[in-house]
């Protein structure tokens, strides 16, 4: 029998999922994350769901995991020390980015600019220069290079990246410059922007390649640390790293190009919010994930995530493929102020952060957070235990969000529902991108709120944006390992391949694709999936000539060789109108061409709760005066454990469990799916009648 | 006459008190449908310098056309005045005419148009977007020519029309107007663009208004424009003194060999009102670098300075147009009367913002940013390739932001909002040329506590026979340092021919033929620096140094001796100690300069260029700037 381990370390906890691959049975655990050395809690876990499965570890044949290592690298700064070799005559590549100054008319008045992640002072020069069809003009001076290298390798770099101009189209070059590293230098990383990300735009492929390099010794550490721990447990077991994409890559292939795992913690939420949304029957799902300091949304449609070809953290952007997710400086931290001049109510995006935290918490925090306004609505039960120890402080939360109430001239109860509906309007900003700006129309998806503030706001989130039901997952924590545990091996090969649909034909791109497809394929077999299992897919990118966008077509060869490029331009025009309402009678060209491979995923089944009547009363615990819509509420506060599948929450109640809390508002219902999910609605709506309601599946654009 | 609004309901909104919070929600969700028509723009527009660039401006205006949302400021009003026919749901309207909306918009190039938004058959708010069109013919490539005397060389010139009428698309007009531009394909897209954007915002606002009601959309918009009044209230009355403060500053010549033009300007306070006056300001010019400033806008770009500078959370918006006062003289560079040649008024228009620092800035030298990159430098390069094929590049490049009291200005980077560079394999794949060189000038950031930033270096390598153009100033005058600081590096820009002899290029010029092979190597200024270079910390020169932004010799300007890559802490503490004694007191400007004449004196031997002569100006301006007071709107309806 052999098992799979999906791995989520979170801030406080680390979640594990086993499953079963045969039978698709799940056993979870959850312990207390050790941040020092995060191996030592994920044995620990590993552990104690083995022993609930009663099977022994060296049964488990991959572990999946999703990891914040390289997220927070970038976030703290504490990155290596990364030397930067570039074309002569670019050096200030990064320093000069792309010239933009942020905030808008006057904006430079105020702006500081960060420093780049490789020092000026560390960044050489290669002489040498490719033109833009790949032609060699200048040959690479070997010597000076040597030199340069030399004086580089005095200054104690961790880490190098090459990145000359034009690589993207002949990188001969930089694979020359990386062999007289490595004899130079031995030992030190190389990251070559040809590899990394061969595409075109010089500053993007450079601060992508420096990326790569930046976080690749600390990932590098972590993941052969990871690995050597499980293997003396667990024996000769896979580990696998979740990419930002959504995808999993081999724990080498996530040492090379730890760029790709930038946003590996949240794609394993928004994976396993899709799974868990399938399971209840919505493939059309806003996903929202609101944290400490900040909210992730994501747009799925038709069980499909959507990607795009960038990651975003902090101030650094790269071109990396990740999930369509937003981000909002608006969590349970954000801190919530009145300025002097306009008198104005504003949340965030400074947020009191863990430490001191919600002045709730009491730690020592006095200034007015999100979590507090929750606090002092009666969202959060003073019974309710944090994380399942932590008091919460009523007295200190309304302390704090009198401060508000006083610079508005409101009630404290006013004044927290103020920061309420302000935090909800900036997280419905963030969804409003992911949605209608992209030509969805919210009020087609289902919207499932997790992380640890989730449940607290999705209810509100849903009202707003027409979006129904609200799924409430049971235990968010689980929810990304479960993520984790379920994807499937994925790889993909992709060329920038600029031409005008009259310079090529048909057979050209099918036999480019082709080719890439088999690239893609022969690493999936590395990662030993079988070829019968491997499902192919593939995309082009495509503009019109002139244009700066490109849309992704997803395309099917024998639709390329049935009818041509029409096959392409036809859904183009079509996704076009959709995206901006009018087409163009310009000649199409192609930007790039990629084939994508993936294994198949695994059946987990999840355990069915106990069926019970729709009269949810044996779970309730209690009730807590709550402030709803402007109106004082009694909730009924329920246990969410003692809940029965078909049971029916009528709020204002409020659900609790270990690690999050759920807000029913009134005028709502929750129905207890037999998953143990909570799906909100509003009273009257179709979905209340009978059965659950599935949303369609969509066909626009992508599957 | 006005124009007439037809709608099919004409009962007035109600004024309502709104809720702060709702106010605050409706704020939001009106900032991101401003956004969301930049995203629409972006992403289907083709002229570079909109796509890649971002030179475009949207905005939302609440029912009586006063911005709610947006940048520049609103026209709204002006152009109702001004246009004479009806407006009627489904319409667009669009102008490239400066003179026929009061300089909303201030050259051809630029496409504005906007569209009132209509519910249940009434005007509930309109949009407004304006972006710059690679090219609307005329006598250049770019249509800007350096040398037009009159508008009617700048290209086609559309007054306000309706291109859309009732949902309809005037095919016919757009197709006139088409037939005019070099790249006809680039201006329907960009139009196409734009029309998109506009309606996207249209369905935000009605969306917005079905979710609270039209009387409390009207309302919040209102309470807004209020709100942002009371803010600017408080900062004029901080911030703007009694007394009269004054500032000049120069464009450094008209392309025609004259110059520099002086751009002057006093503010002082009245009461609650913020006045500024331009006289003093030189009269217009006989070619193209003239500016219609439009007085609303001038308040926005003031309003938004003092903002910035003292508090950045302030949402600007017309609100506080009231509490300004703006007086521009009729026939200066300013309030130039038709027909006089407008389309190279970038230098004049990045000017004004250093008038305004040095005006601002004099009564909170605290709060005082040096003088820096105000200005757009163009390089345009055109022609036939081997094949045949014509090839137009249009591109605005970027330089040293200022040293400001919060920090170092960024090196190389833009003034103006989200503009971005155009990746240089980018521009090798799509035109024929290689950019060798991409870097910031060493030593070109002025000195200061905070350090100016770098100037930029482009060096494009021509690949084909073709022609360029250079469009840039800051050659003559200095960009100006303060509190201390020192001025930064002057513009230059050098030809070197394929075999190696180097021309001395002017700072604005059309037609220079180039051949494949030969290398322009551009350089833009540096930002002026912000404090006493003296109190900058030694550790950061030495960073500076290392990275190769400011040389071991510029370090002395700072003074800070650096020997064997280390600050010799005696050395500098010395020598810091000579050059206080030597200078005294920092001055509060320093412009490189004492006089004028002085400055032309060296003007040859410090640039190479001939130092330009005094402005001539017209006498038929001159004898109509009277008239033009008297019937201000006049040239308008013309148009």
């Amino acid at each position: 029998m052999t098992y799979r381990l999906g791995v989520d370390v979170g801030g406080t906890f680390t979640d594990l999922l086993l499953v079963n691959e045969k039978t698709g049975q799940t056993w979870t655990a959850k312990v207390p994350s050790t941040p020092a050395d995060q191996s030592i809690g994920v044995l620990k876990g590993l552990e104690r769901v083995c022993g609930l499965a009663a099977i022994n570890p060296k049964e488990i044949s991959h572990v999946m995991h999703g990891t914040t290592v390289a997220t927070n690298t970038v976030l703290t700064g504490s990155g290596a020390r990364v030397g930067l070799v570039t074309t002569k005559g670019y050096r200030q590549v990064l320093q000069i980015a792309r010239s933009f100054v942020p905030g808008g008319l006057g904006g430079w008045v105020i702006y500081n600019k960060s420093l780049p992640m490789a020092p000026l002072a560390l960044t050489i020069e290669a002489d040498e220069r490719v033109g833009a069809r790949g032609d060699v003009v200048r040959p690479l001076d070997e010597q000076a290079l040597r030199r340069s290298l030399e004086s580089l390798k005095g200054k104690q770099i961790e880490a190098l990246t090459v990145s000359l101009i034009n690589a993207f189209a002949n990188d001969s070059h930089e694979r020359r410059v990386r062999d007289i590293a490595a004899e130079v230098m031995p030992g030190v990383p190389v990251s070559l922007s040809s590899n990394v990300v061969p595409e075109m735009q010089e500053y993007e492929r450079t601060v992508t390649t420096v990326a790569n390099s930046y976080v690749r010794p600390v990932v590098q550490r972590y993941v052969n640390n990871l690995q050597s721990k499980l293997a003396s447990r667990a024996g000769s077991v896979k580990l696998h790293i979740l990419r930002s994409d959504g995808g999993l890559s081999s724990a080498k292939s996530a040492e090379e190009y730890p760029v790709n795992l930038l946003m590996s913690g949240p794609a394993g939420g928004v994976t396993g919010a899709l799974w868990v949304a399938l399971q209840a029957g919505f493939p059309n799902l806003l996903t929202v994930d609101v944290g400490g300091t900040s909210t992730d949304v994501a747009l799925i449609n038709g069980g499909e995530p959507r990607l795009r070809r960038e990651t975003t953290v902090g101030d650094v952007t790269v071109r990396a493929s990740s999930v369509d997710i937003r981000t909002v400086g608006a969590g349970g931290g954000s801190i919530a102020h009145v300025p002097e001049l306009t008198k104005a109510l504003r949340v965030g995006p400074q947020s009191a952060g863990a430490d001191p935290g919600p002045a709730a918490y009491g730690r020592g925090g006095e200034e007015p957070t999100v979590t507090d306004a929750n606090v002092v609505l009666g969202y959060l039960p003073e019974m309710q235990r944090l994380g399942g120890d932590m008091e919460l402080r009523r007295d200190l939360a309304e302390k704090a969000v009198a401060k508000v109430g006083t610079a508005l001239g409101k009630t404290t109860h006013d004044a927290a529902l103020g920061i309420y509906d302000i935090v909800n309007e900036n997280m419905v900003g963030a969804l409003r991108l992911v949605s209608v700006e992209q030509g969805h129309d919210p009020r087609d998806y289902a919207l499932i709120g997790f992380g640890g503030a989730g449940p607290l706001h999705a209810n509100a989130l849903s009202r707003l944006l027409g979006s129904w039901p609200t799924i409430i997952p049971p235990g968010p924590g689980v929810l990304c390992a479960l993520g984790d545990a379920t994807t499937a091996v994925r790889d993909e090969s992709a060329r920038t391949y600029i031409r005008k649909f009259s310079e090529t034909s048909s057979d050209e791109i099918f036999k480019i694709l082709d080719k890439l497809s088999s690239a893609a394929a022969k690493a999936l077999e590395r990662e030993k999936v079988p070829r019968a299992e491997m499902q192919r897919s593939y995309q082009v990118d495509v503009r019109y000539h002139g244009q700066g966008l490109r849309l992704t077509v997803d395309i099917k060869l024998d639709d390329l060789r049935r009818r041509g490029l029409k096959a392409i331009s036809e859904p183009f025009d079509e996704e076009h109108r959709r995206l901006f309402t009018f087409a163009l009678p310009l000649e199409h060209e192609f930007v790039a061409l990629r084939a994508v491979v993936q294994g198949r995923g695994i059946k987990v089944t999840r355990r069915r709760i106990a069926a019970g009547t729709p009269d949810p009363s044996k779970a309730a615990v209690g009730t807590q005066a709550a402030y709803m819509d402007g109106r004082k509420v009694k909730a009924t506060v329920y246990d969410r454990a003692r809940l029965k599948a078909g049971n029916r929450v009528k709020g204002p109640a409020i659900v609790m469990e270990m690690d999050s809390t759920t807000v029913v508002l009134p005028k709502h219902t929750a129905v207890v799916d037999k998953l143990g999910n909570l799906l909100i609605y509003p009273d009257g709506h179709k979905g209340l009648k009978g059965a659950p309601r599935r949303n369609v599946r969509k066909s626009k654009g992508r599957k | 006459m006005p124009a007439k609004i037809i709608q099919r309901s004409n009962k007035p909104f109600r004024k309502v008190k709104v809720d702060t919070v709702t106010i605050d929600i409706i704020e939001s969700a009106l900032r991101n449908a401003r956004y969301e028509m930049d995203t629409v723009l972006f992403r289907t527009a083709m002229s570079p310098g909109i796509r890649e660039q971002h030179d475009e401006f949207p905005m939302i205006a609440n029912l009586e056309g006063k911005m709610v949302v947006g940048q520049f400021g609103s026209f709204i009003w002006g152009f109702m005045q001004g246009y004479d026919g009806t407006v009627e749901e489904g319409d667009i309207f669009l102008t490239n005419d400066p003179y026929s909306v009061n300089g909303a918009i201030s050259h051809a190039n630029d496409w504005l148009m906007l569209m009132p938004i209509y519910k249940k058959g009434q005007i509930i708010a309109w949009s407004a977007m304006f972006g710059h069109m690679t090219d609307v013919g005329g006598k250049v490539p770019g249509s800007l020519p350096t040398d037009a005397r009159t508008i009617y060389e700048e290209g086609v010139v559309v007054p306000p029309v309706k291109i859309v009428k009732g949902g309809q698309l005037q095919e016919d007009l757009l197709r006139v107007v088409l037939h005019n531009c070099r790249l006809p394909t680039w201006n329907y897209s960009d139009f196409n663009a734009i029309v998109a954007a506009l309606r996207t915002a249209g369905n935000r606002c009605v969306e917005i208004a079905e979710r609270f009601g039209d009387d409390i959309f009207y309302s919040a918009m209102d309470a807004m424009l209020e709100r942002n009044k009371r803010a600017m209230r408080e900062l004029i009355r901080r911030t703007v003194p009694e007394t009269k403060q004054y500032f000049e500053d120069y464009v450094c010549d008209d392309g025609m060999g004259m110059g520099p033009y002086k751009i002057a300007c006093s503010m002082w306070r009245e009461g609650d009102l913020c006045i500024f006056d331009f006289a003093g300001t030189d009269p217009q010019s006989i070619s193209s670098i003239n500016f219609l400033l439009n007085e609303e806008m001038f308040k926005m770009f003031a309003g938004v300075y003092m903002i910035m500078v003292f508090d950045p959370q302030i949402l600007f918006n017309d609100g506080f147009y009231d509490l300004m006062e703006v007086r521009i003289p009729k026939g200066t560079l300013l309030k130039p009367i038709k027909p006089a040649a407008l389309s190279c008024r970038t230098h004049a228009l990045g000017r004004i913002f250093d008038v305004l620092g040095g005006l601002l800035g004099q009564g909170n030298p605290a709060f005082m940013c040096a003088a820096g990159f105000s200005d757009s430098p163009h390089f345009m390069y055109s022609g036939y390739n081997k094949q045949g094929e014509w090839y137009q590049l249009y591109q605005i490049t970027f330089g040293g932001i200022p040293g400001k009291p919060f920090g170092d200005g960024p090196d190389g980077h833009s003034l103006w909002p989200s503009f971005t560079n155009v990746p240089n394999e980018f521009l090798e794949s799509y035109f024929p040329l290689r950019i060798d060189i991409y870097e910031t000038i060493i030593d070109s950031g002025g000195a200061g506590k905070f350090r100016g930033g770098n100037g930029l270096r482009i060096g494009y390598r021509f690949l084909e026979d073709g022609e360029i153009s250079i469009h840039d100033d800051r050659w003559l005058t200095y960009p100006w340092g303060v509190n201390g600081g020192e001025p930064g590096k002057r513009s230059t820009k050098t030809l070197v021919r394929a075999d190696g002899s180097e021309e001395l290029m002017p700072s604005k010029i059309d037609h220079v033929k180039v051949s494949a092979g030969d290398l322009l190597i551009a350089d833009t200024w540096g930002g002026g620096g912000c404090g006493d270079p003296l109190e900058r910390d030694p550790a950061q020169v030495l960073f500076d140094v290392e990275a190769g932004l400011v040389s071991v010799g510029g370090a002395l300007r700072y003074g800070v001796v650096i020997t064997n890559g280390a600050v010799d802490a005696g050395a500098t503490q010395a020598l810091r100690k000579k050059m206080a004694a030597k200078r005294g007191k920092v001055p509060l400007f320093d412009r490189g300069f004492t006089d004028m004449e002085e400055l032309k004196a060296r003007c040859k031997a410090e640039t190479g260029l001939d130092a330009p002569a005094a402005p001539q100006f017209t006498t038929w301006a001159k004898a109509r700037a009277g008239k033009a007071d008297k019937a201000p709107r006049k040239s308008r309806k013309v148009a």
